[in-house]
């Protein structure tokens, strides 16, 4: 495979952004992140972005977003309905043919709009599960029932999670909630969704990412030390309710496997975990064990922006790597009820 | 490391039937239908599928968000990865472009690709008629869009009216050679179209695309697969993508730059330098007739302002036409959106691979496969060949 990196990338999260629409805001990011390693539009081979038109709430909602990109001549361009970390993916694979040097990757969605939890059930079944509107919630709360009950874990260790969570996004000028929260008083929440907790589903933001990715001597160039991507593999699971075994994601383990997790130690990883329950299956499908820290970030509980979440922890574990923090790294993106789909992406630094 | 491009080719299409309501299948069943003819053509099994890549218009039109999470099982990939690409209009050429680079990229060996739209599941006019936040709409439907570009054209080039209506009687006369094609009107005249009503001044009622349930698939595979297939084999000897904004100071809305740039880059990976000589038989996007002159223009098939004649003359009729257009009758005739631009490709395919049935053209060796979408400002090409690149 050609070496590739990510050279830069940045972001924006907030609770909610009431008075910029979603070009507005990412306009900034996508020319802030050439302008932060001195490029232009012009050196970009591929551009791809990640966003959803049920979240926006229009229909072709991103062919307003890419006028942001400034394709004045025209460019070479793509567009997923996944999280961006998919339209890294598509680029990364373009990349690999030589062709071209750099590609720009954004995604972003801005759910404060509506009733995220809601929208979601629109992704089940259509004939037989979204009729019912099983909200988002309730989905993750099947899961969260079963990993209790075949004694994977226990209401206290996901308050631990989630008080971890919180502690990690103190220091994440991105995340949305950041206040410290013991284990004892996360224990005595009332549920949600039963077991579900406040601090075990995620916080929902708006925002988006803008990321740039580089082939190897041009990475060297752009960056004093580009996280290098030496694995990168995603999957899907089965999507009917039942079928599935919610304790375990054969799609993460898969695509670690893919991407070769194990293959050294890993110093942090960036998960795409919105529950507390997710960072559980995640942890174990992909074998990570007590040396690596998850979620230095606060991840996707601390800071829930859909279609960007992905491509966020992808541009968090790079930044720590391109910081000298650590030398390897995963991330992972995920999407679907109970993380039905995720991609896993291995970094290193030189 | 430099990276390295590996040869890709279709060994398998398979479409459904196309109806303006398929009430007959589920979105699972439709897209199963497309997808079993495709591996069945390529004497393929699910298991021999490494990845997915699917492409549809905007989720509104069945109101499901992010449907292939839904359709995992139904395209056999648990287990597998799944790629989901939304490029406006062009999304079905935009979808087989990905998922020939998976293949030449070196990732996949063999890889499925698919386009649908249960279009009956919602109305695509209204959805196409967007609300902007803040501003007046005054489109209905995307003919309000265009008509404006298609008068702009008629002014410049100086056509006669009725060419329009030319190409809207030749593209379903095509259709009746493809029994899977959507409008079968066995009594359509000239005159007919003529008297259709006027929906948006230039563009007639039977000027303009319908609204189609449908899907199509392609299996694609690399250079190996390819050899040791039985069967024919479209080797794909070109892809290009271009986007565009919408709306800029001194834009050509009739022959964008990203048309004739995406254009040139397409045929330059195909060595070709006359491509009216040099191709043998087009699938072109036409949704609304006037589109053809303009695209035949734009894509280097006439010189500007010329295109009109070359649908006068007949030269792009399927019988006796030098340059046969749209065979399979087209989008005129058949418009599942996010299935029309891979339906483009892959009867582009079927014409190099000799299997295009009655709309075949005779002895073709090379194609072009053309979608585009949003304002005419995405666009997907791709040119396939009877030999190997």
């Amino acid at each position: 495979m050609r070496d590739i990196a990510v050279v830069a990338s940045m972001q924006r999260q907030e609770k909610s952004i009431d008075n910029e629409s979603e070009v507005e805001y990412m306009v900034p990011l996508m020319h802030g992140v050439k302008e932060s390693i001195g490029i232009t539009q012009a050196d970009v081979g591929f551009t791809c972005s990640g966003s959803s038109d049920f979240i926006a709430g229009q229909a072709f909602s991103f062919v307003m977003t890419v006028d942001g990109a400034n394709p004045v001549p025209p460019i070479s361009e793509s567009h997923v309905e996944m999280d961006g970390a998919w339209a890294l993916y598509e680029a990364w694979v373009k990349m690999q043919m030589g062709e071209i040097d750099i590609a720009l990757i954004y995604g972003y969605s801005k759910s404060s709009g509506g009733s995220l939890r809601d929208v979601l059930a629109t992704q089940m079944d259509p004939y037989y599960v979204a009729p019912l509107w099983p909200d988002a919630f309730a989905i993750e709360a099947l899961a969260a029932r079963q990993l209790i009950e075949s004694g994977k874990t226990s209401m206290e260790h996901l308050a631990e999670l989630a008080s971890r969570a919180r502690d990690h996004a103190a220091s994440n000028p991105n995340a949305v909630r950041t206040k410290a929260k013991s284990v004892a008083d996360i224990m005595a929440e009332a549920p949600l969704m039963d077991p579900l907790r406040p601090s075990d589903i995620p916080a929902s933001a708006d925002g988006g990412c803008a990321l740039i990715l580089a082939a190897g001597d041009r990475a060297r160039e752009l960056c004093e030390r580009p996280a290098w991507i030496r694995g990168i593999d995603h999957r899907t699971d089965a999507h009917t309710l039942g079928v599935r075994d919610l304790t375990t994601s054969m799609s993460a383990r898969i695509a670690g496997e893919q991407a070769g997790v194990s293959d050294d130690k890993v110093d942090f990883a960036e998960l795409y975990a919105p529950f507390t329950t997710s960072e559980l299956v995640l942890t174990e499908a992909l074998g990570l064990g007590d040396d690596t820290i998850i979620n230095p970030s606060g991840g996707a509980l601390s800071a829930h922006t859909m279609m960007a979440s992905g491509l966020i922890r992808i541009a968090e574990a790079a930044q720590r790597i391109t910081n000298g923090d650590g030398d390897r790294a995963v991330a992972t993106a995920g999407s679907g009820p109970n993380l039905q789909q995720n991609l896993v992406c291995v970094l290193e630094g030189e | 490391m430099s990276g390295s491009k590996q040869r890709a080719a279709v060994i398998g299409v398979g479409q459904t039937k196309y109806a303006s309501t398929r009430g007959d299948v589920s979105l699972a069943g439709l897209v199963r239908e497309a997808a079993y003819r495709a591996l069945e053509m390529a004497g393929k099994q699910w298991s021999d599928i490494d990845a997915v890549v699917i492409g549809k218009a905007p989720d509104f039109f069945e109101g499901i968000m992010m449907p292939e999470i839904y359709l995992a099982e139904a395209l056999g990939c648990v287990g597998k990865p799944i790629l989901r690409v939304h490029t406006a209009g062009s999304v079905g050429g935009s979808t087989a472009v990905v998922a020939t680079s998976l293949v030449q990229a070196g990732i996949h060996g063999t890889v499925l690709t698919l386009g649908f739209e249960k279009q009956s599941e919602s109305n695509a006019m209204w959805a196409l008629s967007l609300p902007s936040p803040f501003t007046t709409s005054i489109n209905a439907g995307a003919g309000g869009y265009f008509s404006p570009i298609i008068r702009r054209y008629m002014e410049y080039s100086g056509a006669p009216e009725l060419i329009g209506c030319m190409v809207a009687l030749k593209d379903r006369q095509h259709a009746l050679n493809n029994p899977y094609a959507h409008v079968q009107d066995h009594e359509l005249t000239f005159d007919k179209v003529v008297e259709s009503p006027m929906l948006w001044d230039p563009i007639r009622y039977s000027e303009t695309c319908p609204s189609s349930d449908g899907a199509c698939a392609m299996v694609l595979t690399d250079e190996t697969g390819a050899e040791a297939h039985d069967g024919a084999v479209a080797w794909i000897h070109g892809t290009a993508m271009r986007s565009e904004a919408n709306n800029y100071g001194g834009r050509n809305v009739v022959s964008p730059k990203a048309s004739e740039d995406c254009a040139a880059d397409v045929f330059a990976q195909a060595g070709i330098t006359n491509p009216r000589e040099q191709i043998d038989a087009v699938e072109m996007y036409v949704p609304f007739s006037w589109y053809e002159p303009m695209w035949l223009e734009s894509l280097g098939f006439a010189e500007k302002g010329e295109g009109w004649r070359m649908v006068e003359s007949g030269a792009t009729k399927h019988e006796g036409g030098d340059l046969p257009v749209n065979c399979s009758g087209g989008v005129l005739s058949t418009n599942p959106i996010g299935a029309s631009g891979m339906i483009r490709f892959a009867e582009a395919a079927l014409q190099v691979m000799g299997e295009a049935g009655a709309h075949q053209v005779d002895g073709a060796k090379t194609a072009f496969g053309h979608a585009y979408g949003g304002g005419a400002q995405y666009y997907a090409m791709w040119v396939v060949g009877a030999e190997k690149p």
